[in-house]
């Protein structure tokens, strides 16, 4: 009884995790074979797809290559400006602190959609010309600083506060003292932000859909604006299929060192 | 501290100046200028006009019910419940089996289930397309672009049920298990006077970060239905497509109330669980 309860236990992780990976691999499979479309048979193993991809004359790995730029754009500046403000919203006075943290929480919950619009109707408010790429990266930075703020809180939360008084007493000034005490201390924070802004950034839809300038594409819009019924539109696509394997590839590799840094680590504690 | 307080030196409040005008500029300013175009016309004249638009389709109230933007936003809160109870039901026995393996890494294996999440999400969804075209499915009929619908906001959005279900999972303390055990309880029993109210917090965060995106994300429904399936976030991007700022304004005032009515039902204003299993414990 116990074991039949464990098998169906294993059975039924097992079956989502192949609903969650069988439309990648699916992907992965077809990504070598040499047809654009999804429905003919496989002829043969091929990799006209890939070559395609890493020529450097053809869109998909323009855009990658610009949406990665963009994102480490955004993260950057939305990591600066995250943890610069978490650090002075702790500090602040409980009623600004508690007023901040709300206003915090409003992209955050809000649709992406209708901050996507709200933020458009303010750029077309203000005049400002989207070919300036501003109208893009504030509004990305809109999607993710408020997400940095959210990491950052919580390790300012458990820091010792002594440390900082401490600091100052030996004679450091402030300004020391913030770059040698606090922001060692809330490092974690400040770098899970970051990387969290990255993919945001990286899934963004909709704000880039609504401020990015004309000639721009990001791997979002790119794909979605694809025009699959003709030629050029389907060979990208297809080579969308060789990125999206080369993705899966480098997760399976992270998903294996993780596992192997942990089975180290466990195997040293005994 | 009062040693601190005698030297004159700058104050760390003063850093959160940046950011709060970065969010009274970007966050706070937009949403009354959406408020702003729901009650006026073209000619910045205050008006009734959109709400009554919204809630009698150029009739009467009654004509609200046949109308085109009730029958999208019923299909949305039905694609969008269905989603949350699929979800749901996929995600508690996930979090719950792996919470109480034995394994040694429990996280690796949380880990598979989360991963997927680091593929941009409309390569993940081109992918779920290009896999109902090859088994047919895709744009087949009516009720096929709705089931695929479903399944393809519960593939985008699984993960965020899982993990903060399973972080209030983890959590419990096992002892009271052990208790319910001695005092008599089966380990049914023990599951529902136990675990299953010990873990309400993440059910409900879990709920709370699939339902809203659900009803919003339009690109999963127009991707996986040649755009026959058109939810609640779309009709407002449709209004702007077409240059029709008021009446969009007045929806996403809609949806906006909406949320923050859900939002205040489900206690995500306190909680900061549902931001932190977004964000930090996937790190």
């Amino acid at each position: 009884m116990v074991k039949l309860k464990s098998i169906l236990k294993w059975a039924f992780i097992c079956l989502i995790l192949a609903f969650i990976y069988f439309p990648i691999i699916f992907l992965t499979i077809n990504s070598f074979k040499a047809s654009d479309y999804i429905q003919d048979p496989w002829t043969g193993f091929d990799l006209a797809h890939y070559e395609y991809f890493f020529n450097w004359e053809n869109e998909p790995l323009q855009v990658v290559a610009q949406t990665l730029g963009l994102a480490l754009i955004v993260a950057t500046l939305s990591t600066i400006l995250g943890t610069v403000g978490s650090i002075g919203i702790f500090y602040s006075k409980k009623r600004t602190n508690g007023l901040l943290s709300a206003v915090n929480r409003i992209p955050v919950i809000n649709a992406d959609v209708v901050t996507a619009i709200s933020f458009a109707l303010l750029i077309s408010f203000l005049g400002i010309d989207k070919s300036t790429y501003l109208p893009l990266i504030f509004g990305q930075m809109l999607l993710c600083t408020p997400f940095v703020v959210l990491s950052v809180i919580p390790k300012l939360k458990q820091m010792d506060n002594h440390l900082y008084e401490a600091a100052l007493d030996l004679g450091a000034t402030p300004t020391k003292a913030l770059f040698t005490v606090i922001i060692p201390q809330i490092l974690p924070g400040i770098l899970a932000g970051f990387l969290l802004s990255i993919t945001l950034s990286l899934d963004d839809y909709v704000i880039a859909a609504y401020t990015k300038p004309d000639s721009f594409a990001t791997i979002s819009t790119h794909i979605y604006g694809l025009d699959k019924n003709n030629i050029l539109g389907a060979k990208i696509k297809a080579a969308y299929w060789a990125f999206t394997a080369i993705i899966f590839f480098i997760i399976v590799l992270i998903v294996i060192i993780s596992n192997v840094i942990a089975y180290k680590k466990a195997g040293k504690k005994r | 501290m009062t040693t601190a307080k005698l030297k004159p030196h700058f104050s760390r409040k003063l850093l959160a100046i940046p950011y709060a005008l970065f969010l009274a500029i970007f966050v706070v300013v937009p949403l009354f200028i959406v408020l702003y175009y729901a009650f006026t016309d073209d000619n910045n004249v205050f008006t009734w006009d959109y709400l009554i638009l919204f809630f009698t389709d150029g009739g009467s109230l009654a004509q609200f019910f046949s109308s085109p933007i009730f029958q999208t936003i019923s299909l949305s809160l039905f694609i969008s419940l269905m989603s949350t109870i699929v979800c749901l039901l996929i995600a508690y026995p996930v979090a719950y089996i792996i919470a109480n393996c034995k394994l040694k890494n429990k996280s690796t294996l949380l880990l598979m289930f989360i991963v997927p999440m680091w593929v941009n999400f409309v390569l993940r969804i081109n992918a779920l397309k290009e896999f109902f075209v090859w088994i047919g499915t895709y744009n087949k009929s009516d009720a096929w672009n709705i089931i695929n619908t479903i399944i393809g906001m519960v593939y985008d959005f699984l993960p965020f049920m899982i993990l903060p279900i399973y972080t209030t999972i983890i959590k419990i303390d096992k002892s009271y298990l052990e208790a319910a055990k001695d005092l008599g309880a089966t380990a049914p029993k023990a599951f529902l006077k136990v675990t299953l109210p010990l873990s309400k917090s993440g059910i409900i965060s879990g709920i709370s970060m699939v339902f809203l995106p659900s009803m919003t994300n339009y690109v999963v429904s127009n991707y996986l239905t040649y755009r026959n399936v058109k939810i609640f976030g779309k009709l407002i991007d449709d209004y702007f497509s077409g240059d029709l700022w008021h009446d969009g304004s007045f929806v996403a005032l809609v949806l906006l109330l909406f949320m923050f009515l859900v939002t205040w039902l489900t206690g995500g204003f306190e909680a900061d669980e549902q931001s932190e299993t977004r964000g930090t414990s996937l790190w």
